[in-house]
């Protein structure tokens, strides 16, 4: 792309604030490792339970938490945060709300991820999945995002391109659900600095945890990453998104639709029957946008496909969506409940969810972070562009070694435990299960340890690029246009 | 099932600032030149400032983006 420049002096306020996204950007690749080396290790404790040595700390019960917070929040917060804070600067034309903020955001953040890392494996937690920290994280957890949002609406507010980006509405749509999941899912009755009791009780509290878990998925894990596909694959492939009318109609859709597929992990419970049917027929509802987006992304190579050989971040963001277009038919699928009667609680949904993080999320964060790393350090590229194709062949590799040993483990438990025998007795004991179930596991170590090798070749193709750059400050373009 | 009563009104609410989200953006002239804004993101990248020079406030010669 041909740019003219013309010398003008640099007026204060006239380059983009990037401080915040370099940090959060350095942020995402260092909690990535983290995240799935913690996950290296539990997934080795499922094969081989003894590693542990009786050290509680390291018990699977408590680290399985610290895994999926750290890839999760952590790993994704970060991701999500840096290019939120890039893509909403370039998208309006203008400089971060308050630099200041933002940065009190980056540092709060890694508060909250440094106390997670602690108090998890001391066995403090509030026992909701994705929701486990005590209450007085959670409090500062809600005072950093309060500013996130703060940063980014106002900096919306002041933008000079009156026209608001897609991807500005995912991420807007994010930092909002967010923010109201995790106060209604939060509410608790302290006891003790580090013990409070769920202001739900039994079912009720299931139900709400449940709204929150799914909604946390619809809107952390799905919205918030559809922000950086709409622009990084555009931005990266150098064409517009293939209908950015599609692009809309996705984000209303959604946002419309996500609220009420929560019921559907909880199916044959005491959940009354109607919620779960509810439940059920959101989730089905749900698939239409998805693969309208997931077409919208992936199309927009559409006659200019030569792109995806030679360029491995494009790699990244398309195959991303192909993932992203598998997990949605396949959640769904899994939220009908004679399907659920099968699926649920064997490893067919660890499978499901690894599909969706390991193949959308952490691929199009991988792939948006390359785009962006070189560019926050004055490079054209990064480092070493043979180490980003490395890099995608083995997250590949390892990502279908996991789902596919998930897979056949899951089904074939769910068979095992279903199986009757003439006499009406069960066919297998539960430990019989556990032991059909060995070789998958150590297949999945092997797809783990594979995508953790990968986030190691990132990790150092960033060090290097960093290292070997400097940050340049990247001038706003004077507004064009503000039609 | 209680908490029916607080999710079900909640999500009404929430639909509802929904609709009038959509309404702004609507008749706020959001959508009304949907082709141009989707290509107008590719055009917007200007030139990284020398390191050297940003200081001194003066902008550098151009580097060179992505091709």
């Amino acid at each position: 792309m041909v740019q003219t420049s013309v010398a003008v002096p640099a007026q204060p306020g006239s380059v983009y604030d990037d401080s915040a996204v370099r940090l959060f950007a350095i942020a995402a690749i260092v909690w990535g490792v983290v995240g799935m080396l913690v996950g290296v290790f539990i997934a080795a404790e499922l094969a081989w339970p003894d590693i542990s040595l009786g050290i509680p700390w390291l018990s699977y019960g408590r680290i399985r938490p610290l895994h999926t917070n750290a890839v999760i929040f952590a790993f994704g917060g970060c991701a999500l945060m840096a290019t939120s804070y890039y893509v909403v600067q370039r998208t309006c034309q203008t400089r971060l709300f308050s630099r200041t903020l933002s940065l009190l955001h980056f540092w709060g953040y890694q508060a909250v991820i440094v106390l997670a890392a602690i108090t998890l494996p001391l066995g403090i937690t509030r026992g909701k999945e994705y929701a486990e920290l005590e209450w007085p994280i959670a409090l500062l957890l809600t005072v950093v995002w309060v500013i996130y949002a703060i940063v980014f609406f106002c900096t919306i507010g002041i933008r000079k391109v009156r026209h608001i980006y897609v991807a500005n509405w995912f991420y807007g749509a994010f930092i909002i659900a967010v923010a109201l999941l995790h106060v209604v899912n939060a509410a608790s009755i302290p006891v003790t600095l580090w013990k409070s009791y769920s202001v739900y009780s039994g079912a009720q509290d299931a139900m709400v945890q449940w709204w929150y878990g799914h909604n946390a998925v619809g809107f952390f894990l799905t919205a918030g990453f559809l922000g950086m596909m709409y622009y990084f694959i555009p931005k990266q492939a150098n064409r517009p998104v293939y209908s950015y009318r599609l692009s809309i109609v996705h984000f209303w859709a959604l946002i419309f639709t996500y609220m009420w597929a929560g019921p559907h992990h909880l199916h044959y419970t005491a959940l009354p029957d109607w919620v779960q049917s509810l439940g059920m027929v959101f989730s089905l509802v749900l698939l239409a946008p998805s693969w309208g987006g997931m077409i919208n992304g992936i199309m927009t190579l559409s006659g200019a496909w030569h792109k995806l050989r030679d360029d491995p971040i494009l790699k990244f963001l398309i195959v991303s969506l192909s993932f992203y277009g598998m997990s949605t038919f396949e959640g769904p699928m899994m939220a009908i409940k004679t399907v659920n009667s099968l699926s649920h609680y064997t490893d067919w949904g660890i499978a499901h969810v690894h599909s969706g993080a390991l193949g959308w999320v952490g691929l199009i964060s991988m792939g948006s972070l390359y785009y962006l790393i070189p560019r926050m350090f004055g490079q054209v590229q990064m480092y070493s562009v043979k180490a980003i194709s490395l890099h995608f062949w083995i997250a590949t590799i390892g990502i279908v070694l996991y789902i596919a040993s998930m897979w056949i483990a899951g089904v074939m438990e769910g068979l095992m435990w279903r199986a009757i025998n003439t006499d009406g007795t069960l066919t297998y004991s539960f430990v019989e299960t556990v032991k059909a179930t060995f070789p998958f596991y150590v297949v999945r170590l092997c797809g783990g340890l594979l995508y953790l090798s990968g986030m190691l070749v990132m990790a150092w193709n960033v060090f290097r690029t960093a290292t070997n750059g400097r940050y340049a400050p990247v001038r706003i373009p004077q507004a064009a246009a503000y039609a | 099932m209680d908490s029916l009563y607080l999710l079900i009104p909640f999500s009404a609410v929430v639909v509802l600032a929904l609709v009038a989200v959509f309404g702004w953006a609507l008749f706020g002239g959001q959508f009304d030149d949907l082709e141009r804004e989707g290509a107008r993101i590719l055009a917007g990248d200007a030139p990284a400032l020398d390191p050297d020079q940003a200081a001194t406030g003066v902008a550098a010669k151009e580097c060179p983006r992505t091709p």
